[in-house]
């Protein structure tokens, strides 16, 4: 396919790791802020290309492993109800909640169904009106375009048996958080390529120049990453920290315009805990005053329930880049994507998912 | 979460932008999707679709840089090569790994 195939070119991925080679002249760790690279890497086997100095960590980018334990909670409450059908990415439905998760739910009698795009929700809440049709709006700042769209459109139409259960987190807000902690290892950031679609990148500018760090905008296939790891490690070997894009053939300056304007309407800015590493300020997306009537939090009275995390599953630490998948003990054991005990073994993008998937023969490094 | 993939439009319909949907080719799959965030997108664009909606439209001259790149770093490195006089050291060699060859 245009577009992709060239960009997994094994020649040109061989010189992009020879080069890296060439110009890396000590130890540095570069943090890949989004799940879907995390994938490529592994799978690709990008990471083992490079330079045993060069550390690849991976970062808080899947949405679905960061969404706080209480609101799977409530997810499954209100999809446990007689009257509700409850529409979801597939990612969210085996993403375990305290006692059971939505697969569960759907296996006992609750209408759980899987959606391609947020619009079919409201093709299903218009064929049936006698229901209450919620839409569990998981995502960064690259989902959370379709899920305005949808809410701009329920009101826009008058549908009154539509509302959202909403999870939209924000990327840079979490960038912060792993930089100003004490534990911080991150030496410089691939950011996410297609949040930066949406969002353009002149929000991680200050963000660079504060924490001395570099960030480059970069894509998904296995070339766009080892560019992006090469721009990185020039940045870092010439003490440079600046924002650059290697997306470019995607991401402009600014982002996509009537996207963002749309989900300034629709949603505003909330503090949000992400699962595993608690409360960052300013990090998520609640329905602005205009668009509350389509909250599913309020309509169904879920919005204070409040729960404990586990504290056996470590991907919190996996999610801030602390630790590696493989190094939890309870990895490949107790926790196996048929019995996960966080949602990174669960996600199509979680960094367990993808180390189980890719790695589980290999033993931990030391 | 965030997987988008490159399409090309093959057809438009609908008139406001809200309302604009394009028939998007994926390598020979065909997927409808909104293309209310692309009012630029015009028939034969290629875009990037992510849960049903068109984020950009595909700028095909950025698209070859990653390779314009990889050829400048390369002639700039055999420049350096050759003024230094030496060859690659034997450590920088880049392993294996499961990509395919070109």
């Amino acid at each position: 396919m245009k577009f992709l195939d060239e960009y997994r070119d094994g020649e040109a991925a061989r010189s992009y790791a020879r080069e890296i080679a060439r110009i890396t002249t000590r130890p540095w760790t570069l943090m890949e802020v989004c799940g879907g690279q995390t994938h490529a890497i592994v799978k690709f086997g990008i990471d083992e290309l490079l330079p045993k100095s060069l550390n690849l960590i991976h970062g808080p980018g899947c949405p679905v492993c960061v969404t706080p334990l209480e609101l799977i909670d409530k997810a499954l409450e209100i999809a446990a109800r007689k009257d509700v059908i409850f529409t979801s990415f597939g990612d969210m439905l085996r993403v375990p909640g305290s006692r059971t998760d939505l697969l569960s739910v759907k296996a006992t009698g609750g209408d759980v169904r899987i959606i391609y795009s947020p619009l079919d929700a409201l093709k299903i809440a218009a064929n049936n009106p006698t229901k209450q049709v919620v839409f569990f709006g998981v995502g960064f700042e690259t989902t959370s375009p379709a899920t305005a769209m949808a809410v701009y459109q329920a009101a826009r139409s008058g549908l009154k048996n539509f509302s959202l259960l909403v999870s939209h987190v924000l990327v840079p807000p979490a960038m912060e958080a792993i930089l100003s902690s004490p534990e911080r290892r991150v030496q410089a950031f691939l950011a996410a390529g297609h949040v930066c679609t949406v969002m353009g990148f002149e929000e991680y500018l200050p963000i660079a120049a504060k924490y001395r760090v570099p960030i480059v905008v970069t894509g998904f296939e296995p070339l766009d990453i080892l560019q992006g790891v090469l721009m990185c490690i020039e940045q870092l070997e010439s003490g440079r920290f600046e924002v650059e894009n290697q997306y470019s053939r995607s991401v402009r300056r600014e982002g996509n315009q009537p996207a963002q304007k749309l989900v300034q309407e629709v949603f505003r800015v909330v503090p949000r805990k992400w699962r595993g590493v608690g409360e960052i300020p300013a990090s998520g997306l609640g329905l602005s005053e205009a668009y509350a009537e389509f909250d599913a939090e309020h309509r169904f009275g879920v919005a204070n329930l409040q729960v404990e995390e586990p504290a056996e599953c470590q991907s919190g630490r996996v999610l801030q880049g602390l630790i590696k998948p493989h190094e939890c003990p309870a990895f490949g054991t107790r926790c196996t994507p048929e019995h996960p005990l966080g949602a990174t073994m669960v996600s199509s993008e979680g960094a367990c998912a993808a180390y189980y998937r890719y790695r589980r023969h290999e033993p931990a490094a030391a | 979460m965030c997987l988008a993939v490159p399409g090309k439009i093959t057809s438009i319909t609908g008139d406001d932008q809200f309302s604009r949907v394009g028939k998007i080719d994926f390598g020979g799959v065909l997927k409808e999707a909104s293309l209310a965030y692309v009012p630029e997108a015009q028939i034969g664009d290629y875009v990037i679709v992510h849960v049903g909606f068109a984020l950009s439209r595909v700028d095909e001259e950025e698209a070859l840089k990653v390779f314009e790149y990889l050829r400048e770093i390369q002639e700039l490195g055999e420049l350096e090569v050759a003024a230094e006089n030496e060859g690659p050291r034997p450590n920088q060699a880049a392993p294996e790994s499961q990509l395919p060859r070109a």
